[in-house]
């Protein structure tokens, strides 16, 4: 004897939270119900493997007709068919926006593209992360960049009202779209030891200070994209190291004050002009869309192993960044102050938030 | 001119992408009511058009406002070719044809396609303004009012209950005619739906009509049903009980809401002495197969003990050629026997007996006092052939919208479409005359059902015979009644189970025992009864549900060769049924069952038999005894032994019942009982009837002497197996409880947390060598998973009861099953539960001093009642005493569900008004119970009464049969949902699916499915909430910002 037709249909749509993960987690049908017969759920409630069977089934059916609305959440907030409370619908939202830690190294600052998509299997079988799963995953990420993309108004508020998730989970989404739109390079060897939390916080200083955005708030694109105008300034610090007179009294200043405060003031000094020469050079770099990818790739090389191979403390590297951006106020002949807060500032709480092993 | 309907367009969402090139829709809405049709502006290039039409006004007869439904068609415009048809939404508009329901409709509905299921959402706003017609020769009833609930319905009182109402109407079925060859299936199920939506609205005026001339303004218990006789025709055919509601207003707070039946109340009470039409129209026996069966092959009526002597009954079978029943045999025997007896009867003060032609109520739950005596169930089927039912000039004029119009049949000369109503006919009297062997007047939880397969039919009727009082059941001047009433003196605890036929002229042998509650009049040893457990039953322990599963084979035959053989089989079936039941109820070591119901399934190959009910302990019977088994080789030893391990088991299974249903009645000693009890003769003795050549058994001694034991004889591996069946019956996991009734004894503090669901399983059995125990097996198991399946889905509900669990089997093919459930699971508070006894009684008391509807309190009214405080035999005070800690009427319990409040009125007012505003959706629960657990009624906005056909033609790509039903019962509970959000209301109760007929068929990808259920719409208001607003209306009314919380 076969069922061949097993249904439950409750009117408030039942949700198991743990199958919905299995199936978030792209398991099949089989190996979800082999995974909850591991946990012991059959000692617990005395039911048998084909209760087990039948519900997974019941379920992944629902998920699979929820699918479509969970790709515009607004929907699933305001449709009729299936019945399901409010905290519950958020709970399916969140959870079916949530993204696994490794899947999105793997994809952050990539293309959203189908040859991206293409790739998705060796990321699978590089993570341990289902195939089913990384889809998911990357067309939660293309779905959101898609809509986003060309709007209006704060990239973080504009996810969280189209798709309805959580603050964090928003602010996730905007450092995956920021990330995406100007392609930052993040999965070189050398990277691999930032997480996406350092990231998403790069992200968040860079759309803060560096977008349009930051400086009008009412255009296009305004915190997706890089402030043009702004990266094509970033050229007059050269003066900074050009200059040679500037780049001396500029080193003078900071010794001073360090003197004494810093662990590693004569690593420190004997590397000043390296470090200012390579911070500003990115600066003035930053117009190329190249140099822009390079952007983590530069901080690590350029900054961040020279300290660490001379054994700085994350104290040192504040202490300086902090002496090195004030410093230049007091330069008479430096004349880009505000230009200079507002590359600096970014560039010293991403170094700040980099700098670790 | 007595009505204008407007209707107003507001808006669409999430609409389908109809043009593929823009990924966009030009959508436009055709809003059509009888013939007139209006279309609002297209508005291009959306997927959320805003329309906002203007109001769209039809002006139309109150006959057409009762049977048409207003249609919204949403349509894709295009320019070159055909428009596309987006969806439809039909939308029943009875609810406001009456005063105290819904004033407006609006909000959003699923659009629905019969082909692609919900697409998108259209939000609408109807409104009617009635004109008053003084007409009297009118054709329309509007005004009166239906329920589904099977009780009083919660706000209103009930002054007056006239009897049974019933009416069929009779069409061709779209499906099968001539044009369907050439139409589209979207077109085909459109026109289905849309003859089916006219044929229950025409036939709900009809009844209205009836109701209003026997001056009744409600029908309470309404069952609409629908007969899809395929060839044969559609046959929508309904039956309820009429009475006069008088809506429960405070006046003293507000003066003003009571309005409505006052006029009904003051026009003197001229009963019609044969209100129901067609009674007289003459049975065509040609075609009529009524089964008939040998008195020799006995078996004992559902309510009858399990003393079935079988030499009492008759060798002459005076029963045959009309329909049977259980314990048809005794039918003869009846008439013999009871004749005298009940002309006596007849002539005493039970006058209304006289008056109706069925005196039927398809009540379930009654106002206290209104039930005297049960006396049992009766039941009868009938096995019919269909026959087209004839109207040639009826074909070809389908394009024609007119001509849907229906066919009025009493107007045909033809007799053929007659018969429907003669069978019908036929099977009340039958069950009529049952109900007076019984030495019962009237018959309670009357219900009819169907069976349909090819063109045989079975129709079935049950209920419970009963001796109701009369006061209910005329306009009495309720002063007066009070004293006349409970002129027997029963003790409101077990009144009712006390036998209302002559103990001298006992219709059938049954084993009589003075009540063990009050000593004063006899009880059978076992009660069956089709209604819910009366309030004031006094209970002990737990109740569970149980039920009885068989399968018989069948050959396959044609026509009447296959009604003859139907006919056959169904007395064995019955006894069987019978025989499961009394095992399963002795086993559980209960006494009485409510809320019977057995469902005979007719296939092409098999009969199917399910009867569900739930099993409880009545303080008022006797103990049940134990079962005892018998073996049939007695020299055997090895054979003994296992005869004596079965019965180790079986005993073991007793005591772990009477543990887990908490069933721990108090010990009597034997002096106590005032009366003595008759002579010991309780072997009793069931037969298998199995074969033909069964009589041999009837030779064999089985008194062995125990007292109350019940002798199950194992004499072949069949009986074996079932000995074997009646153990594998696996009781629910802790934490779980089940039944099939309103309310479950024993529990009584129940949450807010409900989970209204339905579940079907389709099984398909392998075909080799099909046996009946197999199959037996087979049923048995789908049914037990089916169960366990909702065990484990449910487990974070525990601890938890499954309320009113619904199951219907259907054949759809050869070798295929098809059981749906549909039940509620109610969360109850399990550290209340040990106090609660106690605490409901006082809440009542108190809440009872500001209340003065007697209506609302039904355990205090018979507490406060003089007639309990008379003085009883010392015996009975004993018992009292003894019972009072363990027994407790279930009504003190059912208190705590529904706290009736006088604020109702003033908050009503608010919740009628939709939120549309509302970004998130409303809620909307649902039950298959007449009341929300945790929150009271406050207002019923109307019937809820739909039918849907989806088809699809790409079954694989929608996930399979499964993946298809899923979503469409989803649908279907989505737009039930829609309606009653529109209507304001935010709950469903009395929910039925009524039919759920699914076709597959896998090799063209192609699957059908129609469903149809029904409701009342109603506005509950948590209880909690009540209690926090003060008793002033006024502040109810300054507090509109509430409302918006009622749903949460």
């Amino acid at each position: 004897m076969t069922n061949d037709l097993d249904i439950f249909v409750g009117n408030t749509t039942l949700i198991d939270e743990e199958v919905y993960q299995l199936w978030l987690d792209g398991y099949s049908v089989s190996d979800a119900v082999s995974l909850r017969l591991r946990s012991g759920i059959l000692e617990q409630t005395g039911a048998t493997v084909d209760v087990l069977q039948s519900d997974t089934m019941d379920h992944y059916r629902t998920f699979h007709m929820l699918e479509r609305l969970l790709h515009t959440p607004s929907k699933l907030i305001h449709q009729l068919h299936f019945q399901i409370p409010p905290s519950r619908q958020a709970m399916l939202i969140e959870r079916y926006y949530a993204f696994d830690e490794a899947f999105v190294r793997e994809v952050l600052g990539k293309k959203l593209s189908k040859g991206t998509k293409k790739d998705l299997d060796d990321v699978s079988s590089k993570t341990g992360i289902t195939l089913k799963s990384c889809r998911r995953q990357f067309d939660n990420f293309k779905r959101v960049f898609k809509v986003v993309e060309e709007m209006r108004g704060s990239l973080v508020e504009n996810i969280q009202q189209h798709f309805l998730l959580s603050d964090r989970l928003a602010r996730d989404y905007a450092a995956i779209v920021f990330f995406a739109n100007s392609r930052f390079e993040t999965g070189k060897k050398k990277l691999q030891f930032l997480t996406f939390e350092d990231f998403a916080y790069c992200a968040e200083q860079m759309i803060q200070n560096w977008t349009l955005g930051a400086v009008d708030s009412n255009v296009d694109d305004m915190d997706v994209d890089l402030d043009k105008e702004f990266l094509q300034e970033l050229k007059e610090l050269k003066v900074l190291i050009a200059d040679k007179d500037l780049l001396d009294l500029h080193k003078s200043l900071v010794c001073t004050s360090l003197r004494g405060k810093i662990s590693v003031y004569n690593e420190m000094e004997a590397n000043f002009k390296n470090l200012s020469r390579a911070l500003v050079n990115m600066a003035s770099k930053l117009i190329h869309t190249k140099d822009v990818r390079d952007f983590f790739i530069d901080l690590v090389e350029k900054f961040i192993e020279p300290c660490k191979s001379d054994k700085w403390t994350l104290n040192d590297v504040r202490l300086f960044l902090t002496q090195y951006t004030t410093s230049a106020h007091t330069l008479d002949a430096f004349r880009h102050q505000a230009l200079w807060d507002r590359y600096m500032s970014t560039i010293k709480s991403c170094l700040l938030k980099m700098y670790h092993d | 001119m007595p009505g204008k309907l407007k209707v107003k367009i507001v808006a669409g969402r999430h609409l389908p992408v109809m043009d593929r090139a823009s990924d966009l829709t030009d959508a436009f809405v055709e809003v059509k009511f009888g013939n007139t049709t209006f279309k609002t502006d297209v508005y291009p290039k959306s997927l959320n058009p805003q329309w906002n039409s203007e109001w769209f006004k039809f002006e139309v007869d109150d006959e057409d406002l009762q049977d048409e439904p207003l249609q919204i068609t949403v349509l894709d415009h295009d320019t070159y070719s055909a428009n596309d048809a987006i969806g439809k939404v039909y939308i029943d508009i009875d609810p406001l044809l009456y005063s105290e329901a819904a004033t407006v409709i609006s909000g959003w509905f699923p659009i629905y396609d019969t082909i692609h299921g919900i697409r998108g959402e259209i939000n609408v706003v109807v409104k009617v303004d009635l004109f008053n017609d003084l007409n009297r020769f009118r054709q329309s009833s509007c005004g009166v009012k239906f329920f589904c609930t099977t009780s009083i319905p919660k706000c209103y009182r009930a002054v007056v209950i006239h009897g049974f109402v019933e009416e069929l109407v009779v069409n061709e079925d779209p499906e099968y005619q001539w044009i369907d060859r050439i139409r589209t299936p979207r077109a085909s199920n459109e026109a289905r739906q849309r003859l089916i939506s006219l044929m229950s609205g025409e036939l709900q005026r009809k009844i209205g009509l009836k109701v209003l001339e026997m001056r009744g303004n409600a029908v309470v218990g309404y069952l609409q049903c629908f007969d899809l006789e395929g060839e044969s025709g559609l046959v929508v055919r309904a039956i309820g009980t009429v009475c006069t509601l008088d809506k429960i207003s405070n006046t003293a707070f507000l003066p003003a809401c009571n309005s409505p039946s006052k006029e009904m109340k003051e026009i003197p009470f001229n009963e019609d002495p044969n209100p129901n039409t067609h009674s007289s129209g003459p049975s065509t026996p040609l075609k009529n197969q009524t089964y008939s069966f040998s008195p020799s092959k006995s078996y004992s009526r559902q309510s009858s003990s399990s003393d079935t002597d079988l030499s009492l009954t008759p060798k002459t079978g005076m029963g045959s050629g009309s329909a049977g029943k259980e314990g048809g045999p005794f039918k003869a025997l009846l008439r013999q026997q009871t004749q005298t007896a009940l002309e006596q009867r007849e002539g005493s003060p039970h006058r209304f007996c006289r008056r109706r032609e069925f005196p039927f109520f398809t009540l379930t739950a009654f106002p206290p006092g209104f039930l005297v005596h049960v006396g049992g169930v009766v039941s009868a089927r009938s096995v019919k052939l269909l026959d087209r039912i004839h109207n040639p000039a009826f074909v070809g004029i389908m394009g024609n919208t007119r001509s849907y119009k229906l066919l009025d049949w009493n107007s045909f000369n033809s007799d053929e479409p007659e018969t429907r109503d003669a069978w019908w006919a036929e099977i009340r009297q039958e069950i009529k005359s049952h109900a007076k062997a019984l030495g019962c007047h009237a018959v309670v939880g009357y219900s009819e059902s169907t069976s349909i397969c090819e063109e045989v039919c079975i129709l079935s009727a049950s209920g419970t015979a009963a001796v109701l009082n009369p006061r209910f059941l005329q306009d009495g001047t309720m002063e007066g009644c009070l004293e006349q009433r409970l002129e027997e003196t029963s003790p409101p605890g077990c009144g009712f189970c006390h036998i209302p036929y002559d103990e001298l002229n006992m219709p059938f042998p049954a084993h009589l025992i003075y009540c063990y509650n009050c000593r004063k009049q006899k009880v059978p040893d076992v009660l069956f009864t089709t209604i819910d457990l009366p309030a004031e039953a006094m209970v002990i322990g737990k109740g569970c549900l149980i039920q009885a599963r068989l399968c018989r084979l069948k050959k396959k035959a044609q026509a009447e060769a296959n009604a003859t053989s139907i006919s056959n089989l169904l007395p064995f079936m019955e006894y069987e049924v019978h025989t499961q039941l009394m095992n399963k109820l002795k086993l559980k070591g209960m006494n009485a069952l409510f809320g019977l119901r057995i469902q005979i399934t007719v296939g092409e190959n098999m009969l199917m038999g399910l009867a569900s009910a739930t099993g409880v302990y009545l303080t008022a019977l006797p103990t049940p005894g134990g079962i005892q088994i018998a073996g049939k080789t007695p020299n055997d030893g090895a054979y003994e032994q296992h005869v004596s391990h079965m019965q180790k088991k079986i005993n073991d299974t007793i005591a772990k019942n009477k543990e887990l249903y908490e069933i721990n009645p108090p010990e009597i000693p034997e002096e106590i009982i005032g009366s003595p009890f008759p002579e010991p003769r309780q072997r009793s003795r069931l037969l298998r009837s199995q074969s033909e050549s069964s009589d041999e058994v009837m030779e064999l001694d089985l008194s062995h002497g125990k007292k109350d034991a019940f002798v199950l004889e194992i004499d072949d591996t069949d009986a074996m197996e079932d000995v074997h069946s009646l153990l594998t019956d696996v009781p629910p996991p802790p934490g779980f409880y089940s039944c099939n009734t309103e309310i479950m004894p024993g529990i009584n503090n129940w949450t807010s947390d409900i989970q209204m669901f339905t579940s079907v399983r389709v099984s398909r059995l392998s075909n080799i060598n099909l046996t009946n125990q197999t199959l037996n097996k087979n049923f048995n198991d789908l049914c037990e998973n089916l169960l366990k399946s909702l065990y484990f889905k449910l487990r974070s509900m525990i601890p938890c009861c499954l309320c009113h669990v619904n199951f219907t089997v259907a054949l759809p093919e050869d070798e295929v099953i098809q059981v749906t459930v549909t039940a509620v699971a109610i969360t109850f508070d399990k550290h209340q539960a040990l106090q609660t006894s106690r605490v409901p009684v006082e809440k009542t008391l108190q809440r009872a001093s500001t209340d003065n509807e007697e209506q609302l309190q039904f355990p205090l009214e018979l507490c406060s009642d003089p007639l309990v405080s008379q003085p009883f035999s010392p015996a009975k005070e004993v018992l009292e005493n003894a019972s009072s800690h363990t027994g407790v009427p279930a009504a003190q319990r059912a208190a705590s569900l529904d706290k009736a409040s006088p604020l109702a009125e003033g908050h009503l007012r608010h919740r009628s008004v939709p939120s549309c505003t509302n970004s998130t959706v409303s809620v909307v629960k649902m039950t298959p119970l007449s009341f929300i657990p945790g929150a009271k009624i406050t207002k019923y906005l109307g019937i809820i009464n739909m039918f849907f056909i989806r088809e699809t033609t790409s079954l694989r790509e929608e996930g399979g049969v499964s993946g298809f039903l899923h979503a469409f019962i989803a649908e279907v509970f989505a737009m039930v949902r829609a309606h009653v959000a529109a209507l304001g209301g935010n709950a469903v109760v009395s929910y039925i699916m009524k039919q759920c007929v699914f076709m597959e068929n896998p090799n063209k990808n192609q699957a059908q499915c129609l469903i149809n259920v029904s409701g009342d719409a109603v506005i509950v208001v948590r209880e909690s909430e009540l209690e926090m607003v003060p008793v002033q209306p006024s502040t109810a009314v300054s507090q509109p910002a509430s409302a918006g919380d009622v749903t949460t």
